[in-house]
Protein backbone atom coordinates (compact mmCIF):
# COMPACT_ATOMS: atom_id res chain seq x y z
CA UNK A 1 0.00 0.00 0.00
CA UNK A 2 1.21 2.82 -0.79
CA UNK A 3 1.65 6.20 1.52
CA UNK A 4 -0.78 9.49 1.61
CA UNK A 5 2.20 11.50 -0.64
CA UNK A 6 3.50 9.05 -2.65
CA UNK A 7 2.05 10.02 -6.24
CA UNK A 8 3.67 7.36 -8.04
CA UNK A 9 4.07 4.18 -6.17
CA UNK A 10 5.34 0.99 -8.19
CA UNK A 11 2.62 0.43 -10.71
CA UNK A 12 4.24 -3.01 -12.07
CA UNK A 13 3.77 -4.23 -8.51
CA UNK A 14 1.05 -3.14 -7.51
CA UNK A 15 -0.71 -4.66 -10.49
CA UNK A 16 0.86 -7.89 -10.01
CA UNK A 17 -0.19 -8.04 -6.99
CA UNK A 18 -3.75 -7.75 -7.59
CA UNK A 19 -4.31 -9.36 -10.72
CA UNK A 20 -3.43 -12.99 -10.46
CA UNK A 21 -5.47 -14.53 -12.53
CA UNK A 22 -7.90 -17.40 -11.52
CA UNK A 23 -6.63 -20.58 -12.37
CA UNK A 24 -8.90 -23.11 -14.45
CA UNK A 25 -10.13 -25.89 -11.50
CA UNK A 26 -10.90 -28.96 -12.38
CA UNK A 27 -15.04 -29.08 -11.74
CA UNK A 28 -14.40 -32.41 -10.06
CA UNK A 29 -12.42 -30.11 -7.47
CA UNK A 30 -14.92 -27.35 -7.04
CA UNK A 31 -17.18 -27.85 -3.75
CA UNK A 32 -20.51 -26.67 -4.07
CA UNK A 33 -22.40 -25.07 -0.72
CA UNK A 34 -26.11 -24.72 -1.45
CA UNK A 35 -27.25 -21.98 0.82
CA UNK A 36 -30.81 -23.37 0.30
CA UNK A 37 -29.43 -25.88 2.89
CA UNK A 38 -26.78 -24.20 4.35
CA UNK A 39 -26.84 -21.29 6.56
CA UNK A 40 -24.58 -18.18 6.08
CA UNK A 41 -22.29 -19.01 9.49
CA UNK A 42 -22.30 -22.15 7.90
CA UNK A 43 -20.69 -21.19 4.75
CA UNK A 44 -18.43 -18.65 6.14
CA UNK A 45 -16.79 -21.62 9.02
CA UNK A 46 -16.29 -24.05 5.92
CA UNK A 47 -14.45 -21.29 4.24
CA UNK A 48 -12.19 -20.49 7.39
CA UNK A 49 -11.34 -23.61 8.04
CA UNK A 50 -9.79 -24.30 5.16
CA UNK A 51 -5.86 -24.96 5.89
CA UNK A 52 -3.48 -22.22 5.14
CA UNK A 53 -2.37 -21.60 1.50
CA UNK A 54 -4.98 -23.71 0.35
CA UNK A 55 -6.06 -22.75 -3.28
CA UNK A 56 -9.63 -24.97 -3.32
CA UNK A 57 -12.24 -23.85 -5.04
CA UNK A 58 -15.84 -23.37 -3.91
CA UNK A 59 -19.49 -22.83 -5.86
CA UNK A 60 -22.12 -21.52 -3.67
CA UNK A 61 -25.40 -21.52 -5.15
CA UNK A 62 -28.77 -19.97 -4.18
CA UNK A 63 -27.66 -16.76 -2.42
CA UNK A 64 -30.70 -14.93 -2.64
CA UNK A 65 -29.63 -11.91 -2.00
CA UNK A 66 -28.23 -13.02 1.71
CA UNK A 67 -25.74 -11.13 3.55
CA UNK A 68 -22.23 -11.56 4.54
CA UNK A 69 -21.39 -14.35 2.34
CA UNK A 70 -17.76 -15.03 1.79
CA UNK A 71 -16.37 -12.07 4.34
CA UNK A 72 -13.14 -12.35 6.48
CA UNK A 73 -11.27 -15.00 3.87
CA UNK A 74 -7.37 -15.01 4.67
CA UNK A 75 -6.34 -17.26 1.77
CA UNK A 76 -6.05 -18.21 -1.74
CA UNK A 77 -9.49 -19.55 -2.06
CA UNK A 78 -11.68 -19.11 -5.29
CA UNK A 79 -15.17 -18.97 -4.24
CA UNK A 80 -17.67 -18.09 -7.32
CA UNK A 81 -21.41 -16.87 -5.96
CA UNK A 82 -24.09 -18.09 -8.28
CA UNK A 83 -26.45 -15.38 -8.24
CA UNK A 84 -27.28 -12.06 -6.36
CA UNK A 85 -25.96 -10.99 -2.97
CA UNK A 86 -26.52 -8.96 -0.11
CA UNK A 87 -24.53 -6.72 2.17
CA UNK A 88 -20.96 -7.16 2.69
CA UNK A 89 -19.91 -10.07 0.17
CA UNK A 90 -16.29 -10.63 0.29
CA UNK A 91 -15.78 -7.72 2.91
CA UNK A 92 -12.25 -7.92 4.89
CA UNK A 93 -11.13 -10.45 2.03
CA UNK A 94 -7.48 -10.94 1.68
CA UNK A 95 -6.27 -12.88 -1.14
CA UNK A 96 -8.97 -14.46 -1.82
CA UNK A 97 -10.50 -14.58 -5.31
CA UNK A 98 -14.64 -14.31 -5.16
CA UNK A 99 -17.12 -14.03 -7.92
CA UNK A 100 -20.05 -12.46 -7.50
CA UNK A 101 -22.66 -13.95 -10.72
CA UNK A 102 -25.15 -11.42 -10.23
CA UNK A 103 -25.41 -8.14 -8.46
CA UNK A 104 -24.08 -7.48 -5.17
CA UNK A 105 -26.12 -5.31 -2.28
CA UNK A 106 -24.01 -2.55 0.20
CA UNK A 107 -20.32 -3.10 0.85
CA UNK A 108 -19.31 -5.12 -1.13
CA UNK A 109 -15.55 -5.95 -0.89
CA UNK A 110 -15.16 -3.64 1.93
CA UNK A 111 -12.08 -3.33 3.61
CA UNK A 112 -10.77 -5.41 1.74
CA UNK A 113 -6.80 -6.11 2.18
CA UNK A 114 -6.10 -7.99 -1.19
CA UNK A 115 -7.35 -10.58 -4.00
CA UNK A 116 -10.12 -10.26 -6.25
CA UNK A 117 -13.98 -9.66 -6.21
CA UNK A 118 -15.29 -9.63 -9.26
CA UNK A 119 -19.19 -8.51 -9.89
CA UNK A 120 -20.65 -9.37 -13.09
CA UNK A 121 -23.56 -7.27 -12.81
CA UNK A 122 -24.08 -4.46 -10.51
CA UNK A 123 -22.93 -3.16 -6.83
CA UNK A 124 -25.18 -1.35 -4.53
CA UNK A 125 -23.66 2.15 -2.19
CA UNK A 126 -20.07 1.69 -0.76
CA UNK A 127 -18.46 -0.77 -2.83
CA UNK A 128 -14.78 -1.01 -2.24
CA UNK A 129 -15.18 1.07 0.95
CA UNK A 130 -12.06 1.97 2.95
CA UNK A 131 -10.47 -1.12 1.11
CA UNK A 132 -6.86 -1.30 1.95
CA UNK A 133 -5.68 -3.39 -1.96
CA UNK A 134 -6.42 -6.09 -4.21
CA UNK A 135 -8.83 -5.39 -7.07
CA UNK A 136 -12.50 -5.32 -7.03
CA UNK A 137 -14.41 -5.37 -10.68
CA UNK A 138 -17.58 -4.42 -11.12
CA UNK A 139 -18.69 -5.14 -14.55
CA UNK A 140 -22.01 -3.10 -14.11
CA UNK A 141 -22.77 -0.12 -12.63
CA UNK A 142 -21.66 0.75 -9.33
CA UNK A 143 -24.13 2.92 -6.85
CA UNK A 144 -23.35 5.95 -4.32
CA UNK A 145 -20.04 6.52 -2.92
CA UNK A 146 -18.18 3.43 -4.23
CA UNK A 147 -14.90 3.54 -3.37
CA UNK A 148 -15.38 5.87 -0.23
CA UNK A 149 -12.52 6.04 1.84
CA UNK A 150 -10.43 3.60 -0.28
CA UNK A 151 -7.08 3.31 1.10
CA UNK A 152 -5.24 1.20 -1.22
CA UNK A 153 -7.65 -0.45 -3.05
CA UNK A 154 -8.21 -0.76 -7.44
CA UNK A 155 -11.58 -0.87 -8.40
CA UNK A 156 -12.74 -1.16 -11.75
CA UNK A 157 -16.68 -0.37 -12.74
CA UNK A 158 -17.38 -1.22 -16.49
CA UNK A 159 -20.65 1.08 -16.45
CA UNK A 160 -21.48 3.74 -14.24
CA UNK A 161 -20.65 5.35 -10.70
CA UNK A 162 -23.05 6.95 -8.80
CA UNK A 163 -22.77 10.22 -6.86
CA UNK A 164 -19.99 11.05 -4.06
CA UNK A 165 -17.87 8.66 -5.41
CA UNK A 166 -13.79 8.12 -4.13
CA UNK A 167 -15.22 10.21 -0.95
CA UNK A 168 -11.95 11.05 0.91
CA UNK A 169 -10.23 8.66 -1.21
CA UNK A 170 -7.28 8.32 0.24
CA UNK A 171 -5.03 5.90 -1.99
CA UNK A 172 -5.37 3.59 -4.30
CA UNK A 173 -6.62 3.62 -8.43
CA UNK A 174 -10.48 4.21 -9.04
CA UNK A 175 -11.26 3.46 -13.26
CA UNK A 176 -15.02 4.36 -14.47
CA UNK A 177 -15.96 2.82 -18.04
CA UNK A 178 -19.01 4.76 -17.81
CA UNK A 179 -20.13 8.04 -16.56
CA UNK A 180 -19.59 9.29 -12.54
CA UNK A 181 -22.05 10.98 -10.80
CA UNK A 182 -22.04 14.09 -8.62
CA UNK A 183 -19.49 14.87 -6.11
CA UNK A 184 -17.11 12.67 -7.43
CA UNK A 185 -13.63 12.27 -5.46
CA UNK A 186 -15.20 14.85 -2.79
CA UNK A 187 -12.42 15.74 0.02
CA UNK A 188 -9.76 13.16 -1.91
CA UNK A 189 -6.50 12.60 -0.70
CA UNK A 190 -3.72 10.35 -3.01
CA UNK A 191 -6.12 8.31 -4.84
CA UNK A 192 -6.37 8.52 -8.61
CA UNK A 193 -9.60 8.65 -10.34
CA UNK A 194 -9.41 7.69 -14.19
CA UNK A 195 -12.99 8.10 -15.56
CA UNK A 196 -14.36 7.31 -19.62
CA UNK A 197 -17.15 9.27 -19.48
CA UNK A 198 -18.95 12.60 -18.12
CA UNK A 199 -18.17 13.53 -14.51
CA UNK A 200 -22.07 15.49 -13.09
CA UNK A 201 -20.01 17.01 -11.06
CA UNK A 202 -16.30 17.31 -9.17
CA UNK A 203 -16.75 17.64 -5.54
CA UNK A 204 -14.67 19.84 -3.48
CA UNK A 205 -10.63 20.14 -4.05
CA UNK A 206 -11.12 17.29 -6.74
CA UNK A 207 -9.66 18.08 -10.36
CA UNK A 208 -8.87 16.66 -13.24
CA UNK A 209 -5.47 16.14 -14.28
CA UNK A 210 -3.30 15.36 -17.27
CA UNK A 211 -2.59 11.66 -18.33
CA UNK A 212 0.86 11.19 -18.48
CA UNK A 213 2.53 8.36 -19.52
CA UNK A 214 2.84 6.71 -16.46
CA UNK A 215 -0.95 7.15 -15.97
CA UNK A 216 -1.42 5.50 -19.42
CA UNK A 217 0.31 2.63 -18.52
CA UNK A 218 -0.92 2.12 -15.38
CA UNK A 219 -4.59 2.44 -16.51
CA UNK A 220 -4.09 -0.20 -19.33
CA UNK A 221 -2.41 -2.74 -16.65
CA UNK A 222 -5.88 -2.22 -14.49
CA UNK A 223 -8.15 -2.53 -17.62
CA UNK A 224 -6.03 -5.77 -18.85
CA UNK A 225 -6.33 -6.97 -15.25
CA UNK A 226 -10.34 -6.17 -15.16
CA UNK A 227 -10.61 -8.36 -18.90
CA UNK A 228 -11.61 -4.87 -20.34
CA UNK A 229 -10.58 -3.48 -23.75
CA UNK A 230 -11.35 -0.07 -23.25
CA UNK A 231 -8.62 2.53 -24.49
CA UNK A 232 -6.54 4.39 -21.85
CA UNK A 233 -6.44 7.41 -24.61
CA UNK A 234 -10.22 7.83 -24.06
CA UNK A 235 -10.10 8.57 -20.39
CA UNK A 236 -9.34 11.75 -17.96
CA UNK A 237 -7.31 11.82 -14.86
CA UNK A 238 -9.29 13.23 -11.27
CA UNK A 239 -7.15 13.84 -8.46
CA UNK A 240 -6.37 15.93 -5.71
CA UNK A 241 -6.16 19.78 -6.05
CA UNK A 242 -3.78 19.16 -2.42
CA UNK A 243 -5.38 22.50 -1.76
CA UNK A 244 -7.81 21.20 1.82
CA UNK A 245 -5.51 18.89 3.74
CA UNK A 246 -2.54 21.33 3.39
CA UNK A 247 -2.37 23.89 6.27
CA UNK A 248 -2.82 27.00 4.91
CA UNK A 249 -1.42 29.79 6.96
CA UNK A 250 -4.40 33.07 6.43
CA UNK A 251 -6.33 30.44 7.98
CA UNK A 252 -4.93 30.12 11.15
CA UNK A 253 -7.54 32.93 13.32
CA UNK A 254 -10.11 30.10 12.65
CA UNK A 255 -7.98 27.30 15.28
CA UNK B 1 -33.56 1.06 10.05
CA UNK B 2 -36.82 0.06 9.00
CA UNK B 3 -37.95 -1.62 5.68
CA UNK B 4 -40.08 -1.45 3.05
CA UNK B 5 -41.46 -3.61 0.60
CA UNK B 6 -43.90 -2.47 -2.46
CA UNK B 7 -45.47 -4.11 -4.93
CA UNK B 8 -47.76 -2.76 -7.70
CA UNK B 9 -49.21 -5.51 -10.35
CA UNK B 10 -50.01 -4.83 -14.10
CA UNK B 11 -50.50 -8.56 -14.60
CA UNK B 12 -54.20 -8.63 -12.81
CA UNK B 13 -54.33 -12.58 -13.08
CA UNK B 14 -51.52 -11.63 -9.92
CA UNK B 15 -54.28 -10.13 -8.23
CA UNK B 16 -55.28 -13.52 -6.33
CA UNK B 17 -51.24 -13.29 -4.62
CA UNK B 18 -50.81 -10.06 -4.19
CA UNK B 19 -51.11 -11.05 -0.21
CA UNK B 20 -49.09 -14.05 -0.78
CA UNK B 21 -46.65 -12.23 -2.68
CA UNK B 22 -46.38 -9.10 -0.12
CA UNK B 23 -46.41 -11.35 2.98
CA UNK B 24 -43.23 -13.11 1.43
CA UNK B 25 -41.67 -9.87 0.91
CA UNK B 26 -42.67 -8.60 4.35
CA UNK B 27 -41.44 -11.79 6.37
CA UNK B 28 -37.83 -11.26 4.84
CA UNK B 29 -38.12 -7.55 5.98
CA UNK B 30 -38.86 -8.58 9.65
CA UNK B 31 -34.62 -8.25 10.02
CA UNK B 32 -34.64 -4.87 9.39
CA UNK B 33 -37.40 -3.96 12.52
CA UNK B 34 -39.43 -6.05 14.87
CA UNK B 35 -40.65 -3.42 16.66
CA UNK B 36 -44.04 -2.85 14.80
CA UNK B 37 -45.41 -3.51 10.90
CA UNK B 38 -48.31 -2.48 8.66
CA UNK B 39 -49.27 -2.95 5.44
CA UNK B 40 -51.51 -1.25 3.08
CA UNK B 41 -53.90 -3.21 0.44
CA UNK B 42 -55.69 -1.69 -2.83
CA UNK B 43 -58.48 -3.48 -4.35
CA UNK B 44 -58.82 -6.13 -1.97
CA UNK B 45 -62.83 -6.86 -1.78
CA UNK B 46 -63.12 -8.55 1.47
CA UNK B 47 -61.03 -4.95 2.74
CA UNK B 48 -62.93 -3.13 0.34
CA UNK B 49 -66.29 -4.37 -1.02
CA UNK B 50 -67.50 -3.22 -4.08
CA UNK B 51 -69.79 0.28 -3.62
CA UNK B 52 -68.67 0.60 -0.60
CA UNK B 53 -66.32 2.88 1.89
CA UNK B 54 -63.42 1.33 4.26
CA UNK B 55 -62.38 2.98 7.50
CA UNK B 56 -59.36 1.84 9.33
CA UNK B 57 -58.39 2.70 12.83
CA UNK B 58 -56.45 1.31 15.54
CA UNK B 59 -56.36 1.94 19.27
CA UNK B 60 -59.98 1.14 18.84
CA UNK B 61 -62.15 -1.78 19.52
CA UNK B 62 -59.60 -5.06 19.38
CA UNK B 63 -62.41 -7.30 20.15
CA UNK B 64 -65.15 -8.79 17.77
CA UNK B 65 -67.59 -7.51 20.58
CA UNK B 66 -66.41 -4.52 20.76
CA UNK B 67 -66.41 -3.26 17.19
CA UNK B 68 -70.18 -4.75 16.62
CA UNK B 69 -70.60 -2.29 19.62
CA UNK B 70 -68.87 0.03 17.69
CA UNK B 71 -70.28 -0.68 14.15
CA UNK B 72 -74.02 0.22 15.87
CA UNK B 73 -72.82 3.25 17.45
CA UNK B 74 -71.45 4.24 14.00
CA UNK B 75 -74.47 3.07 12.20
CA UNK B 76 -76.56 5.11 14.32
CA UNK B 77 -74.62 8.52 13.86
CA UNK B 78 -74.75 7.36 9.75
CA UNK B 79 -77.86 6.34 8.99
CA UNK B 80 -77.07 3.68 7.33
CA UNK B 81 -75.78 -0.28 8.14
CA UNK B 82 -72.36 -0.63 8.81
CA UNK B 83 -70.09 -3.51 8.84
CA UNK B 84 -67.01 -4.10 10.95
CA UNK B 85 -63.86 -6.56 10.89
CA UNK B 86 -61.08 -7.04 13.14
CA UNK B 87 -57.76 -7.46 12.23
CA UNK B 88 -55.43 -7.88 15.03
CA UNK B 89 -54.68 -4.34 16.13
CA UNK B 90 -56.64 -2.77 13.19
CA UNK B 91 -60.43 -2.53 13.17
CA UNK B 92 -62.06 -1.88 9.77
CA UNK B 93 -65.75 -0.45 9.66
CA UNK B 94 -67.18 -0.40 5.94
CA UNK B 95 -70.89 1.27 5.10
CA UNK B 96 -72.52 1.86 1.43
CA UNK B 97 -71.76 5.74 2.20
CA UNK B 98 -69.18 8.42 0.60
CA UNK B 99 -65.69 7.67 2.70
CA UNK B 100 -65.88 11.32 3.98
CA UNK B 101 -68.99 10.86 6.07
CA UNK B 102 -68.25 7.38 7.04
CA UNK B 103 -64.75 8.92 8.30
CA UNK B 104 -67.00 11.57 10.19
CA UNK B 105 -68.84 8.79 11.80
CA UNK B 106 -66.40 7.05 12.98
CA UNK B 107 -64.75 9.68 14.76
CA UNK B 108 -68.03 10.69 16.27
CA UNK B 109 -68.41 7.06 17.74
CA UNK B 110 -64.67 6.30 18.46
CA UNK B 111 -63.19 9.08 19.68
CA UNK B 112 -60.23 7.24 21.45
CA UNK B 113 -59.54 5.90 18.12
CA UNK B 114 -56.78 6.70 15.33
CA UNK B 115 -57.71 6.44 11.73
CA UNK B 116 -55.07 4.35 9.71
CA UNK B 117 -57.04 4.92 6.24
CA UNK B 118 -59.99 5.99 4.46
CA UNK B 119 -60.98 5.32 1.06
CA UNK B 120 -63.00 2.80 -1.50
CA UNK B 121 -59.66 1.02 -3.05
CA UNK B 122 -57.34 1.39 0.22
CA UNK B 123 -56.97 -0.16 3.59
CA UNK B 124 -54.51 -0.17 6.14
CA UNK B 125 -53.38 -2.76 8.80
CA UNK B 126 -51.21 -2.05 11.11
CA UNK B 127 -49.75 -2.51 14.84
CA UNK B 128 -47.10 -3.50 17.14
CA UNK B 129 -44.99 -6.94 17.24
CA UNK B 130 -43.50 -9.12 14.93
CA UNK B 131 -44.13 -8.73 11.33
CA UNK B 132 -44.42 -12.15 10.94
CA UNK B 133 -47.08 -12.25 14.01
CA UNK B 134 -49.15 -9.46 12.73
CA UNK B 135 -48.95 -10.78 9.37
CA UNK B 136 -51.17 -13.82 10.68
CA UNK B 137 -53.27 -11.39 12.35
CA UNK B 138 -54.12 -9.20 9.23
CA UNK B 139 -55.07 -12.28 7.11
CA UNK B 140 -52.20 -11.18 4.70
CA UNK B 141 -51.92 -14.93 2.71
CA UNK B 142 -55.49 -14.70 1.36
CA UNK B 143 -55.16 -10.84 0.46
CA UNK B 144 -55.83 -9.97 -3.22
CA UNK B 145 -55.91 -7.11 -5.11
CA UNK B 146 -53.34 -4.81 -7.55
CA UNK B 147 -51.30 -2.97 -5.37
CA UNK B 148 -49.85 -3.31 -1.92
CA UNK B 149 -46.92 -1.53 0.35
CA UNK B 150 -45.40 -2.73 3.65
CA UNK B 151 -43.78 -1.48 6.44
CA UNK B 152 -41.44 -3.25 9.39
CA UNK B 153 -40.62 -0.55 11.92
CA UNK B 154 -37.50 -0.28 13.91
CA UNK B 155 -38.59 2.73 15.78
CA UNK B 156 -36.13 5.98 16.14
CA UNK B 157 -38.12 9.24 15.97
CA UNK B 158 -41.29 8.50 17.80
CA UNK B 159 -42.51 5.57 20.31
CA UNK B 160 -43.52 1.87 19.34
CA UNK B 161 -46.82 2.34 19.62
CA UNK B 162 -49.74 1.21 17.04
CA UNK B 163 -50.43 5.07 16.29
CA UNK B 164 -46.52 5.10 15.57
CA UNK B 165 -46.50 2.22 13.05
CA UNK B 166 -46.59 2.56 9.38
CA UNK B 167 -47.90 2.99 6.95
CA UNK B 168 -49.44 6.82 7.08
CA UNK B 169 -52.65 7.18 5.35
CA UNK B 170 -53.83 10.65 5.82
CA UNK B 171 -55.78 11.72 2.47
CA UNK B 172 -58.23 8.80 0.52
CA UNK B 173 -56.68 5.90 -0.83
CA UNK B 174 -53.12 7.45 -0.58
CA UNK B 175 -50.94 5.82 2.00
CA UNK B 176 -46.72 6.72 2.82
CA UNK B 177 -43.95 4.17 3.75
CA UNK B 178 -40.50 5.55 5.14
CA UNK B 179 -37.34 4.39 5.88
CA UNK B 180 -35.29 7.13 7.65
CA UNK B 181 -36.29 10.22 9.78
CA UNK B 182 -36.60 13.99 9.01
CA UNK B 183 -34.61 16.17 10.44
CA UNK B 184 -37.05 19.08 10.44
CA UNK B 185 -40.37 17.55 10.83
CA UNK B 186 -41.64 19.40 14.07
CA UNK B 187 -41.02 22.94 11.77
CA UNK B 188 -42.84 21.39 8.90
CA UNK B 189 -45.37 20.37 11.56
CA UNK B 190 -45.65 23.14 12.90
CA UNK B 191 -46.61 24.87 9.58
CA UNK B 192 -48.84 22.66 9.16
CA UNK B 193 -51.03 23.30 12.15
CA UNK B 194 -51.04 26.56 11.50
CA UNK B 195 -52.72 25.38 8.43
CA UNK B 196 -54.81 24.18 10.28
CA UNK B 197 -53.97 20.87 9.97
CA UNK B 198 -54.34 18.05 12.07
CA UNK B 199 -52.19 15.10 13.43
CA UNK B 200 -53.10 11.91 14.68
CA UNK B 201 -49.40 11.02 16.13
CA UNK B 202 -45.76 12.22 17.04
CA UNK B 203 -44.31 10.34 14.19
CA UNK B 204 -42.03 12.24 11.91
CA UNK B 205 -42.89 10.27 8.78
CA UNK B 206 -47.01 11.31 9.48
CA UNK B 207 -45.67 15.03 8.71
CA UNK B 208 -44.27 13.65 5.41
CA UNK B 209 -47.56 11.63 4.11
CA UNK B 210 -49.61 15.74 5.45
CA UNK B 211 -46.95 17.23 3.58
CA UNK B 212 -48.17 15.04 0.29
CA UNK B 213 -51.69 15.00 1.52
CA UNK B 214 -51.93 18.60 0.67
CA UNK B 215 -50.58 18.88 -2.16
CA UNK B 216 -51.98 16.72 -3.66
CA UNK B 217 -55.11 18.18 -2.16
CA UNK B 218 -54.01 21.40 -3.69
CA UNK B 219 -53.95 19.95 -7.62
CA UNK B 220 -50.21 19.22 -7.73
CA UNK B 221 -49.90 15.17 -8.80
CA UNK B 222 -47.55 12.67 -7.02
CA UNK B 223 -44.15 13.38 -8.40
CA UNK B 224 -44.73 17.20 -8.21
CA UNK B 225 -45.88 16.54 -4.75
CA UNK B 226 -42.85 14.31 -4.08
CA UNK B 227 -40.09 16.80 -5.62
CA UNK B 228 -41.87 19.93 -3.37
CA UNK B 229 -41.02 17.16 -0.48
CA UNK B 230 -37.35 16.79 -1.83
CA UNK B 231 -37.21 20.63 -1.09
CA UNK B 232 -38.71 21.04 1.77
CA UNK B 233 -37.45 18.08 3.97
CA UNK B 234 -34.47 17.49 5.30
CA UNK B 235 -32.86 14.20 6.90
CA UNK B 236 -32.96 11.08 5.52
CA UNK B 237 -35.32 9.03 3.85
CA UNK B 238 -36.33 6.37 0.99
CA UNK B 239 -40.74 7.11 0.90
CA UNK B 240 -42.92 4.64 -0.98
CA UNK B 241 -46.33 6.47 -2.17
CA UNK B 242 -49.44 4.99 -3.11
CA UNK B 243 -52.20 6.32 -4.18
CA UNK B 244 -55.22 4.72 -5.75
CA UNK B 245 -53.67 4.79 -9.29
CA UNK B 246 -50.32 5.50 -8.51
CA UNK B 247 -47.15 3.93 -7.01
CA UNK B 248 -44.32 6.23 -6.43
CA UNK B 249 -40.67 5.95 -4.96
CA UNK B 250 -38.15 8.71 -4.07
CA UNK B 251 -35.10 9.11 -2.05
CA UNK B 252 -33.41 11.44 -0.06
CA UNK B 253 -30.36 13.88 -1.68
CA UNK B 254 -27.47 11.48 0.21
CA UNK B 255 -29.48 8.43 -0.56
CA UNK B 256 -27.90 6.63 2.53
CA UNK B 257 -31.16 4.50 2.85
CA UNK B 258 -30.98 1.26 0.72
CA UNK B 259 -33.87 0.92 -2.26
CA UNK B 260 -33.99 -1.27 -4.68
CA UNK B 261 -36.29 -1.46 -8.10
CA UNK B 262 -37.31 -4.66 -9.85
CA UNK B 263 -39.47 -4.16 -13.02
CA UNK B 264 -41.28 -6.90 -15.60
CA UNK B 265 -43.92 -6.62 -17.55
CA UNK B 266 -46.28 -8.43 -15.16
CA UNK B 267 -45.34 -6.07 -12.21
CA UNK B 268 -43.03 -3.57 -10.06
CA UNK B 269 -41.65 -4.13 -7.20
CA UNK B 270 -39.86 -2.08 -4.72
CA UNK B 271 -37.73 -3.37 -1.39
CA UNK B 272 -34.97 -2.50 0.96
CA UNK B 273 -32.97 -4.84 0.15
CA UNK B 274 -32.88 -7.12 -3.12
CA UNK B 275 -33.81 -10.24 -1.04
CA UNK B 276 -37.34 -9.15 -0.09
CA UNK B 277 -37.83 -9.69 -4.21
CA UNK B 278 -36.81 -13.46 -4.43
CA UNK B 279 -39.89 -15.14 -4.11
CA UNK B 280 -41.44 -12.79 -6.79
CA UNK B 281 -42.25 -14.62 -10.15
CA UNK B 282 -39.81 -14.24 -12.69
CA UNK B 283 -37.45 -12.21 -10.64
CA UNK B 284 -34.68 -13.78 -12.47
CA UNK B 285 -35.21 -11.85 -15.40
CA UNK B 286 -36.81 -8.43 -13.72
CA UNK B 287 -35.05 -5.21 -14.82
CA UNK B 288 -33.09 -4.66 -11.38
CA UNK B 289 -31.60 -1.34 -10.62
CA UNK B 290 -31.40 1.54 -7.52
CA UNK B 291 -33.46 4.63 -7.39
CA UNK B 292 -30.99 7.55 -8.29
CA UNK B 293 -31.18 10.16 -5.06
CA UNK B 294 -34.02 12.88 -5.41
CA UNK B 295 -35.28 11.75 -8.29
CA UNK B 296 -39.51 10.48 -8.45
CA UNK B 297 -40.06 7.33 -9.90
CA UNK B 298 -43.56 6.96 -10.30
CA UNK B 299 -45.98 4.31 -12.30
CA UNK B 300 -49.49 4.80 -13.19
CA UNK B 301 -51.99 2.41 -13.42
Amino acid sequence: MGTLTSETPSVAADVAAATVPAQAVPAAEVSTVDLARSSTRELNSTLHAEPEGSTRAFRVTHPVGTHSLAVGLRGPLHVTIEGHVGYYCAGMNQQATVVVEGNAGVGVAENMMSGRVHVTGDASQSAGATAHGGLLVIDGNAAARCGISMKGVDIVVGGNAGHMSAFMAQAGRLVICGDAGEALGDSIYEARIYVKGTVASLGADCIAKPMREQHLAELAELLSAAGRDDDPAEFTRYGSARTLYHFHVDNASSY
Amino acid sequence: MCGIAGLHLRDDELRPRLGQLLGGMLCQAAERGTDAAGIGIYGDPSLNPAGRSTVCVVDGPATTDAAVAAAAAVTALLGRPVDQRVAGQTALFTAAAGSADLEAAVRAALPEAVLTSRGTALSVLKGTGHPDALASTFSLAEATGYQGVAHTRMATESAVTSTGSHPYSVGPDQCMVHNGSFANHATIRRELMADGITFDSENDTEVGARFVAAQLAAGADVEKALRLLCERFDGFYTLLVATENSFAVVRDAIACKPAVIAETDRWVAMASEYRYLTGLPGIESARIFEPEPEVVYAWER
